[in-house]
């Protein structure tokens, strides 16, 4: 099918440094914009737990004191939002998903193929583990060098930026390993299973 | 549109998950333009072979300019499932690229790329039940206008038992007066339908002897407006971030269950209405 053309829409002025970064069907914004399903979840500090559990019923569990002692880095890069904004340059910090499968390892908790994101308020988000490994996913604590506002997923959030980012879970407690891939929250609900901008994975059946 | 549920999932890990029907690019056209306030239009499209959609579901749209340059945005559908066109509100925003185009520059007869619908949280029908609380802002209103017309037309002729099986409350925040989307629509609606009760709010200029709110909504609001927690209420909230968050947040203190309230948000983190 040619599209018709609109006559009279020209669209914004391209820059060729902006356009290689902007996904097909993507615009850039220089807001932050915020997308949820419901509620922004309230969790004291003083409750808050992070847990990461194997396939069998094996754990690790941090506190916030515990989770504040892990090694943090420093993640710069462009996310893209399956409503179509797309942000460059954001910068973040945050515990590498390869730190805590480390520390896990000590505790007798192996990863498997895929994992479920578990988060307060219900939300869940799948991915697999290939794409949460090799430093390509973070657990984000800190947006623009401040600390997460609850409305972007604060305390913490996942940050799994080569994904669209409802794969970047907000208020994450929980990373549970399966050996069966599972839909989550908006997987289940007409989204593609896997996400990817660059394809333009938008929605189940796109490809 | 529903994906297949984890039970009925493959039995490997590596297998892919079933196929799902694509939803793809339909060529529809522009059967009405309809004035709704200066800032916002409804454009009425005839899209051959439209599946059918759920009240609160979006479209996305795709445009090309001259050069081949594609731009695509979402938009709520404003219409009910029981129309065979689909209407899209829009806004228009002033540093925006595409709304601009089509609030001011398309016509009837001009041709655009939709597909959907999309979403299947954010919906609402009869089957759902009620009572149904509607909270919006500003354009936050269009997909709960889907949701108000599809109860209207579904209850159609249906005895005053339907009707008080559903009952409806909307709450909606605007800036003005001449800035409330379908305003003689609701008015209509709720006058129609003792079931349907329909209270706006206006937040920086009310017409003289105006004695409906003049404020944001905020908890006391809500506290005077909204079902009670213990009538269990879905909840639809949509609107601006700052609009949504202020209205969930004070639901939930109010006592409402997180799990019923829905929200959809947009914009840019500084919107007003």
């Amino acid at each position: 099918m040619t599209p018709p053309i609109s006559r009279g829409f020209h669209g914004r002025p391209r820059s060729a440094g902006v356009a290689g970064r902007l996904p097909p069907g993507q615009y850039e914004t220089r807001d932050f914009p915020v997308l949820s399903a419901g509620p922004t979840p309230r969790v004291s500090l003083a409750a808050w737990d992070f847990m990461l559990r194997g396939p069998g019923s094996r754990t690790a569990r941090w506190t916030w004191d515990e989770f504040q002692a892990l090694p943090r880095e420093t993640v710069t890069t462009d996310i893209h939002c399956v409503t179509k904004w797309s942000k460059l340059g954001t910068v973040w910090e945050g515990v590498s998903i390869d730190t805590l499968l480390a520390e896990a390892a000590v505790r007798g908790v192996e990863p498997a193929p895929f994992m479920v994101a578990v988060c307060d308020g219900g939300y869940t988000t799948n991915l697999p583990l290939a794409d949460v490994t090799g430093g390509k996913a973070w657990v984000a604590l800190a947006y623009g060098g401040a600390p997460l506002a609850p409305e972007h997923g604060g305390p913490a959030r996942l940050l799994v930026p080569h994904l669209y980012f409802w794969k970047s879970a907000k208020w994450l407690r929980q990373v549970r390993f399966i050996e069966r891939d599972e839909p989550g929250f908006w997987e289940s609900l007409g989204y593609h299973n896997y996400g990817d901008p660059w394809r333009e994975e938008r929605y189940a059946g796109d490809e | 549109m529903t994906r297949a549920s984890p039970s009925s999932a493959p039995a490997m890990g590596t297998t892919p998950p079933p196929k799902a029907r694509p939803i793809t690019w339909r060529l529809a056209a522009v059967a009405d333009v309809l004035p709704e306030t200066p800032r916002t239009r409804t454009l009425v499209l005839e899209v051959p072979d439209w599946p059918g959609h759920r009240a609160g579901q979006h479209v996305d749209v795709r445009l090309t300019a001259e050069d081949g340059y594609q731009a695509e945005r979402s938009y709520s559908i404003a219409s009910a499932p029981e129309n065979t066109r689909v209407a899209l509100t829009v806004e228009r925003l002033d540093d925006g690229e595409v709304s601009p185009y089509l609030t001011e520059e398309l016509r009837v007869g001009d041709r655009l790329e939709l597909r959907g619908p999309i979403g299947g949280y954010f919906v609402w029908d009869l089957a759902i039940g009620g009572p149904l609380l509607l909270v919006a802002g500003g354009s936050g209103i269009v997909p709960l206008m889907a949701m108000l017309r599809h109860r209207a037309a579904a209850l159609g002729t249906a005895g005053a038992d339907a009707r008080y099986g559903v009952p409806a409350r909307l709450l909606y925040s605007s800036r003005r007066w001449d800035e409330v989307i379908y305003r003689e629509e609701l008015l209509r609606l709720g006058e129609a339908d003792p079931t349907l009760e329909v209270t706006l709010t206006l937040t920086r200029e009310a017409p003289q002897g105006w004695a409906g709110f003049r404020r944001r909504i905020d908890r006391m609001m809500l506290a005077e407006v909204a079902w009670p927690p213990a009538e269990r209420p879905h909840v639809f909230v949509c609107g601006p971030t700052p609009l949504v968050e202020a209205v969930a947040g004070a639901l939930v203190e109010l006592g409402h269950d997180p799990a019923r309230v829905k929200t959809e948000r947009f914009g840019p983190t500084g919107g007003s209405a």
